[in-house]
């Protein structure tokens, strides 16, 4: 599936040690098709037992697999259709579009600092994928002509909560940590909390929408996040 | 709520909280964690009366201190060193009953790296996702160990079994691991995989809980450009850009994107990981079953 074409999603099974299996597709687009549809018959236990379903960019890797080649040429057979709209959940993240690139991510796309904001705010997102740090998503949906490399030379400490942009993606920061992604904006959502359940805010296909706030923060919006699940 | 406290004297080059690790949340960034010697951190358990998955400390080269403030039975395995209870010699791989009051000495390793000691009831601390494993990529579990820090033990589970000594098989003094080639063996010249099956490498210095590092020859790459990143299983053998192997232990990234030349099988990562700087590794490459 390319694009929306609507043609057959081709998944190549290739062997990753005796016990685990890593699917690859063309597309971005196919790998959350088959993940979604991995999740299906996971929960319809109509999948072998795995320990692990970890989306990626161009593959999702199932690991602790009795029988990866067995699987592998089960998958092949599949016909998975395209990921389904309006079922998954949305989150709906606070920024402030106040990051340090704001500037170069503006000069990147030919446009003016407020613009990023508005072009970003307007973009459905979807977590393609976590990884990187407990909580870290990273989130598709940006066109490719907005696409931005990273900085030539990676910060030693990136904000907790930073909204920032490297590649194809857009990711927040869920802890201070090095980074080399070009910072747009900032937001008091907690990406990470173990103390809650779930602890990750996002996880592989839900779906955000970045929600300007006024530059001056308000005072009373400690709860920026609302997390709606359409049914 | 003293009684169950032990006092950390000596912390030692780094211990660490660990158990069985967190399964199950690699789709959320989560390493797996957990003790990278795992039949020893097993072992340890049993021979103090507790579930295989009980929480002890993993202590790395130097061993460490500990004093007790109630009677308990622990026990030493993995990396073989020296043990003492009150400057008394102890058995190293064999239940010890030490009283309340007692200092429990775990000293340097005489050779491996990683000395467990388990305590009977385990060590109780706050459990993150499942497990109280320490894990040093992402700081989930509690800090490493300081001197001085104040740690609980759990009420202990049973009986302890009848044991006098359990045998442990020492650490290797040279490393030969099975290597399954794939996913990514198509990124490396035929030259580069001739290299990986018959060429020295060595356990560098810079080795940690995330991954073996290997000094000696570099794998050159058949293709340029950049992976797009994917999920990196416990025992991927990545090969970064400088072309030097490193073996992915417990606290390794969920996602990378520098190509995987295969994968050493889960149980001959323990030898690994008590595998000193320096240690001659041979990689057996094999083609995937």
């Amino acid at each position: 599936m390319t694009g929306g074409s609507g043609g057959r999603i081709r998944v190549r099974g290739l062997p990753v040690g005796d016990h685990a299996l890593l699917l690859e597709v063309d597309t971005g687009e196919a790998a959350l098709a088959l993940h979604a549809e991995l999740l299906r018959r996971a929960a319809a236990r109509t999948l072998p037992a795995v320990r692990e379903i970890v989306p990626a960019a161009r593959t999702v890797l199932l690991d602790g697999v009795a029988d990866p080649r067995r699987l592998a040429a089960e998958v092949a057979r599949w016909d998975i259709p395209p990921p389904a709209g309006g079922h998954d959940a949305t989150v709906d993240i606070a920024v402030r579009y106040d990051g340090p690139d704001l500037a170069d991510v503006a000069e990147l796309w030919g446009v003016a600092p407020h613009e990023v904001a508005r072009i970003h705010a307007d973009t459905e997102f979807r977590v393609a994928f976590c990884g990187f740090a407990p909580g870290f998503g990273y989130l598709t949906g940006l066109p490719e002509h907005r696409h931005v490399p990273r900085r030539a030379t990676p910060r030693t400490r990136v904000p907790v909560g930073s909204v920032a942009l490297a590649g194809p993606y857009t990711g927040v920061y869920p802890r201070s940590s090095p980074g080399g992604w070009q910072l747009i904006g900032t937001t008091d959502a907690v990406l990470w909390d173990t103390a809650r359940t779930p602890a990750a805010l996002l996880a592989p296909g839900t779906r955000v929408r970045f929600v300007p706030q006024r530059p001056i923060a308000e005072p009373s919006s400690r709860q920026p996040v609302r997390e709606e699940t359409s049914t | 709520m003293t009684d169950s406290a032990f006092v950390v004297v000596r912390a030692g080059a780094l211990t660490t909280v660990q158990d069985l690790g967190r399964v199950g949340h690699a789709h959320l960034g989560v390493p797996r964690s957990g003790a990278l010697d795992e039949p020893a951190l097993r072992l340890a358990n049993r021979l103090v009366g507790n579930p295989d998955g009980a929480a002890a400390l993993e202590t790395t080269l130097t061993g460490c201190a500990v004093r007790l403030r109630r009677a308990a039975t622990v026990a030493v395995t993995g990396a073989p060193c020296p043990v003492t209870v009150d400057g008394r010699p102890a058995a190293w791989g064999a239940p010890v009953r030490v009283r309340s009051g007692a200092l429990v000495e775990v000293a340097a390793a005489t050779h491996g790296v990683r000395s467990y000691l388990a305590f009977g009831g385990g060590v109780e601390a706050e459990q993150v996702l499942g497990s109280r494993s320490t894990d040093l990529l992402s700081g989930l579990g509690p800090p490493p160990l300081a001197d001085g820090a104040v740690l609980r033990l759990g009420a202990p589970y049973g009986p302890v079994p009848a044991v006098d000594a359990a045998p442990c098989p020492g650490p290797p003094r040279e490393l030969a691991l099975p290597v399954a080639l794939g996913p990514r063996d198509d990124w490396f010249t035929a030259r580069a995989l001739r290299t990986l099956a018959t060429g020295e490498f060595r356990v560098s210095a810079a080795s940690n809980r995330i991954g073996l590092r290997t000094e000696g020859p570099s794998l050159e790459r058949a293709r340029d450009g950049e992976l797009p990143s994917e999920g990196m299983v416990l025992g991927a053998l990545q090969v970064p850009p400088d072309g030097r192997p490193v073996l992915f232990l417990a606290d390794h990234p969920t996602t990378g994107g520098y190509p995987v030349v295969g994968v050493v099988p889960e149980d001959r990562l323990a030898a690994a990981a008590q595998a000193v700087p320096g240690t001659v590794v041979r990689f057996v490459p094999r083609r995937a079953r």
